[in-house]
Parts: structure tokens; sequence; C-alpha cells
């Protein structure tokens, strides 16, 4: 499912409608949205540089991790675009966000910047960083008609320096194409694209999908709502234990933190054109390598899985063995069944109860002659003899048809 | 590095590999303490352990809260000796006692001071020899005054924590920083704290214990290492939970039941 979340976004948008946007949202409880976020950022630069996806270039909007960060992360993930990174940019707004450095730049300090990356020195200047982004989207692609992807990580920091609706309108803008629709929005919502509507005349038709992360707990539901109106794909990271988050720590909740600390829950919206919202669940492991998604069942399936369990789930509910040891299948597989050791070459022996006791104790001696070496090998035996001719081996007819009662 | 010195801090903190490079360079280390549960003394201990014989690190101490005498002297009954370690130049102490950001009045903005303060950590580590520039760790102590001293604006004091981050990446350094969960107890939404949370690597709090207080144990420490993705290698997210007693000399550190 973060595969179709990927794909999405590669598809892009069509003429005349908003980019794909997605927005990746996670708490304190599972931070795990900065290693999503990196898993899209991935995917989504495999796609450009095999060529499957609609953009063409990607521009990276770095507010929390500074561009040597992702250099080091895509090379980590097999992508080198250290040596060549015509389809990549990196917005550097973290090393310098309000200028403080750029002040002592007299006295030494200089600082570089690469064809790789540009700093952004005043991120409260919300026009200016979008013309920026713009102007290095272009710079990707040149002026044909292509498209480029733009990354943002974090709206959560971009909303420190600037106010909830020029955010929300930078965002926005980044994903319309210029065209006014009508809209219907609720009161509370009304004036806020007011103000972005104002912005689309510098609107850029060549963004061809977006996506931010969102520290969800940092900001009054009303701006995370705001967000998720503006994307058509909401990603969500939660805890994978609700209880354990915001006690003191003990030996009971330890363990769910633990838990929490390794695994989260992944809920991902998707709005389809049409209205339709589906959502779909998915678990998290962060391991060594990154982070990997596994399919949650459904309630259905769950409730199934308990109540028809799987082979040999049941016998391991039960007190006592049921099973057979691999010795004891292995031994039971020696015995040689009541008919098997007959017609096999030797002489069929048959029980008729009037035999003379010689004859009786020479098949005894027989017997235990054969049962002799068989003990030694350890192997079972099941010494038979048929009543009569009569019977046929392995007979199920019932041996009391014949009487007339 | 003496092993038999490694007590569980000290492990679940990574300091038990190889000592260089520093296990914290490039890492942001937040210490959350409450009022029944003093963390400064992990503080100390950081401050002990950058200061070995063995690591060649450089400590730049950014002290709101005291001034260096008491440092220097809990230090010393921990059996290190920072007024030798400051005359080396390992030992780097900022006294921002006194340190008040002019008032918005007064036609400055508040972040002044912290700008100023920015200047100084920057130019002091662009100071540094070669060899030492790798082995910067910036302590702080700690963010609640820092916040005091900004009169109050915590999005001044967090754009000084990003700056002080940006140098992390940029000069491989480490920063520890201390600070004191339950004044936001009361907030419905902590943002400075939640910030400092998101930002730091590795966040050690210090906790009474659950069961209330006891005469042996002093406090428990939770130590969350998250998963780094260094270019010194990888390592999983981990979780560790212990038990602490502060001594006049020393701390014992044990797991929940391991003592009598």
């Amino acid at each position: 499912m973060a595969d179709t979340t990927c794909r999405t976004l590669r598809d892009g948008g069509l003429e005349g409608e908003h980019a794909p946007a997605l927005t990746i949202k996670d708490s304190k409880a599972s931070p795990f949205g900065f290693d999503v976020f990196n898993y899209v950022l991935t995917q989504l630069s495999n796609y450009i540089l095999a060529g499957k996806s609609q953009s063409r270039g990607l521009v990276v909007v770095a507010y929390s991790r500074s561009p040597s960060f992702y250099v080091d992360l895509l090379k980590r993930r097999g992508i080198d675009i250290a040596s060549s990174h015509d389809w990549i940019h990196i917005l550097d707004c973290y090393t310098d966000p309000l200028g403080w450095k750029n002040r002592l730049i007299d006295k030494d300090i200089s600082q570089e910047a690469s064809s790789l990356s540009s700093f952004c020195q005043d991120v409260r200047n919300l026009d200016k960083l979008y013309s920026l982004i713009i102007e290095q989207g272009k710079g990707l692609i040149g002026q044909g008609k292509d498209r480029f992807s733009i990354a943002i990580d974090s709206v959560s920091e971009m909303v420190r320096h600037a106010s909830i609706s020029s955010v929300a309108g930078i965002l926005s803008n980044l994903r319309s194409h210029g065209i006014c629709m009508i809209y219907l929005f609720s009161k509370a919502l009304f004036l806020l694209y007011n103000l972005v509507f104002l912005h689309c005349s510098m609107a850029a038709d060549q963004v061809s999908s977006i996506f931010w992360l969102l520290h969800s707990d940092l900001h009054e539901i009303k701006f995370t709502s705001v967000l998720e109106y503006l994307s058509s794909m909401v990603a969500s990271v939660e805890p994978f234990n609700q209880a354990a988050f915001g006690q003191r720590v003990d030996l009971e909740n330890l363990s769910m933190l633990e838990q929490n600390f390794r695994k989260g829950k992944f809920h991902v919206r998707f709005k389809r054109r049409n209205g339709r919202v589906r959502v779909m669940c998915e678990e998290i492991l962060v391991e060594l390598a990154g982070i990997k998604f596994t399919p949650v069942l459904s309630e259905d399936e769950i409730i199934n899985q308990r109540l028809l369990p799987k082979r040999y789930g049941f016998v391991q509910q039960v007190q006592f063995n049921l099973q057979l040891s691999e010795e004891e299948r292995n031994e039971r597989a020696k015995v040689v069944l009541p008919f098997e050791h007959q017609g096999n070459g030797k002489p069929i022996q048959i029980y008729d109860g009037r035999r003379s006791l010689g004859e009786n104790k020479e098949e005894a001696l027989v017997s235990t002659g054969k049962l002799q070496p068989d003990e030694d090998s350890g192997k079972g035996q099941i010494i038979y003899f048929r009543d009569s001719d009569d019977e046929m081996p392995d007979s199920d007819e019932d041996p009391d048809d014949d009487l007339d009662i | 590095m003496e092993n038999q010195n490694l007590n569980l801090l000290d492990r679940a903190l990574g300091l038990d590999g190889p000592s260089e490079p520093w296990p914290l360079s490039g890492r942001v280390v937040l210490i959350e303490d409450c009022v029944e549960t003093s963390g400064s003394f992990v503080l100390h201990q950081l401050v002990k352990r950058s200061l070995s014989p063995t690591s060649s690190n450089v400590i730049i101490f950014v002290a709101f809260a005291n001034p260096f005498s008491h440092y220097d002297r809990i230090l010393r009954k921990l059996g290190c000796n920072l007024v030798t370690q400051r005359d080396n130049k390992r030992f780097i102490f900022f006294d921002m006692l006194m340190l008040r950001c002019p008032d918005v009045d007064e036609g400055k903005s508040s972040e002044g001071g912290l700008v100023l303060l920015y200047e100084k950590i920057l130019k002091t580590i662009c100071g540094l020899p070669g060899d030492k520039k790798d082995y910067v760790t910036i302590m702080i102590d700690d963010i609640s005054l820092v916040e005091v001293a900004a009169n109050g604006g915590s999005d001044y004091v967090l754009d000084f924590l990003h700056y002080c981050h940006a140098l992390t990446s940029e000069f491989d350094c480490s920063l520890i920083t201390l600070n004191h969960e339950d004044i936001y107890s009361s907030m419905e939404r902590p943002t400075l704290i939640l910030q400092m949370e998101y930002l730091a690597d590795i966040l050690i709090k210090a906790e009474p214990l659950s069961t209330g207080l006891a005469t042996d144990v002093h406090g428990q420490l939770t130590v969350l290492n998250k998963g780094t993705s260094h270019r010194l290698g990888r390592s999983g997210n981990k979780i560790h939970n212990f038990h602490y007693k502060v001594k006049e000399n020393t701390v014992e550190y044990f797991y929940p039941g391991s003592r009598v």
C-alpha cells in the first residue's frame, strides 16, 4: 500500500488537474514519519531515474536535515547523486534559515553552495521560497512540457516561521495549475482559500506531484486538517500500542514502549476524483536497513484465524501431547503392518487351530528366531497368522454377516 | 577503552564501542528530568566521560544554570579537574548566567542575545585546530533557562537549537541539552519540548519510580536510543530502562530488582 502511494505520486496529475499531494504525518508516540518520508523519496527517485514517472526532476525542500544527509541517504539506497544530479535539486533551508550565518560571512566563515543545492536564507519570506522552488524545478526540466516533483521536509518547520494561511497558500499554489475552480468549503476555511486564489496567478503547471512531512502533535488540529484537505493522500503513522504513551515508565508498559519504538501502524487515506475515500492499513517495521511495510489482516481475517487455527494450531492449545516427535514418527514408519509381510515370497502360514503341538513349537521357534534380529535393530514387528484360506488378505467384509440371527 | 569502568548508562549510549570516532559525534542527546529527580548528574557523567584521557573531545559548555565553580566542585569529586581541562582548552566554559536578551521594547528582537551566543559558539569551533574540530561536544544547561533569557520566546530558543543542530551536521559535533519535562506538563501542546524530542537522537529521561519513593533507589533512567543512519554505520532503535542511585563520588546504575 505504501507502494500504491508511491505509484500515485509517480503517475502524477492529469492535464488541468491538481497534482497529487501526500501528507505524511506522525506524532511523538510513533515518530517514524521521517522514515516514511525517506522511503517515499527513495522510491520516487528510483522511478524518476528509471524514466517511469511523469516527473523528470525532484526538488527537495530541506528544512530539518542537511543536503548532505540526503546525498548520503540516496547513496546508501544505491543512487549516487554526487556524480550525476541533473534530476535532483536540494533547496537548503536547514543550514541558515534565518540568515544568522550570513551575517558572519565577512569574518572568514564562508558558505559554499554547490550545483546540487542552493541556500534559502530567509524562510520567512514564502513568496521568495515559492519562486525559488519553481525556479529550481524549471532549471531541472528545462522549458519543455516536462514536470517535476517536490518534497518538503517538514511543513512543521515551515509553519514555525510563517503563518498557517501563508503556508497553506504556498502548498496549494505549488500543486495547483492556475485554473480557478469553484470549491465548496467550510466556513472556517473560506478565508484561507480566498488567499490561496489570490496567489493563483503565479501557479505552476509543471508540478507533477508533491509530498510533505508533518509532526501533527506540534500543531493545532485546525492546521493538520487544512493540510489534509490540501492533499489527495494522507499517510499517518500511529503507535502500535496506544496505551503506553505518556505514562511513567514501569515494567508493564516498558515492553509496550519498546514495541512502539520498533513498529507502528500505517494508515493511508486515498481521496479519489469522484470523492470516494478509501482507507488502507499496514504495519511499519523499523529495521536496520530502513522501514518495511507488512500488510495487516482485516478484522474478519483475524477472527477467522483465531477460531480456525492453522495446522497444528489447535494441537498446540491442548495441554497433553498429541504430536509425535520426529523420532517417534520414524519408529512408526518402520513398523510392518499385519498383511504387509505376508505374500512377499515367504510361505503363507495359516493358523487353523488343529495343528499338532510339534508344528506349533516349530513355528514358535521360527517366530522367535525371526524376532530376535528384529529386536536388535530396534524394529517393531507384528506376527499374524491368517485364520484360513477363505479369509482374504485385508478383507474388510463383516465376518459375521453369514450368521443367521 | 577501560571496560571495567563502563556502566549501564554508557552502554545504553553506545559508549562501549571504540572511543574513536566518538560514538556521540553528529548526534543530539536530550536529557529530560523533573523536580523529584534531577538529571544534571547525567550531564556531569557525560562531561567526565568526554574529558577522559582516552578521548580527544573538546566541550563547549553553555551554562545558564550554575557558575563554573559549581561544576568544578562536582567534577572534582568525580575525579576530573575542570580547571586543568579549561587551561588545556578542552573545556570551554560560557558563563551565560547574566544573559538577558534585549526586550522587544528596546527596539531589538529577543533573538538578539541568542544570535550572539550562536556566533560565539561557531567562532569557537572555527577557531579550534583542525584535528580538534571533529570532536566537539556542545552542552547546554539548561534549555528552560535559555527560554527565560529569551523572555519566554520559545520560538527563538527553537531557532537557536536549530542552528546548534545544524552545527552537528556541519562539524559532526554532538549536542547535549538538559530540560525539565514537568514544567511543560500543564500545557496542552508543549511545542518546545516536543520539538526538542523530534530533534533528539538519544532521549534520556530521569523519572521517579512508578511505585513511589524508595530509599535505595533515587529514580529510574529510560534511554531511548533512536537508530542512526550515520556514516559510521547504522544501529537499530534501542530502549533501556534501569534504576540509579546518586552517591557522593559516583552514580550506581542497576536493573530493577537486581538489588536486594
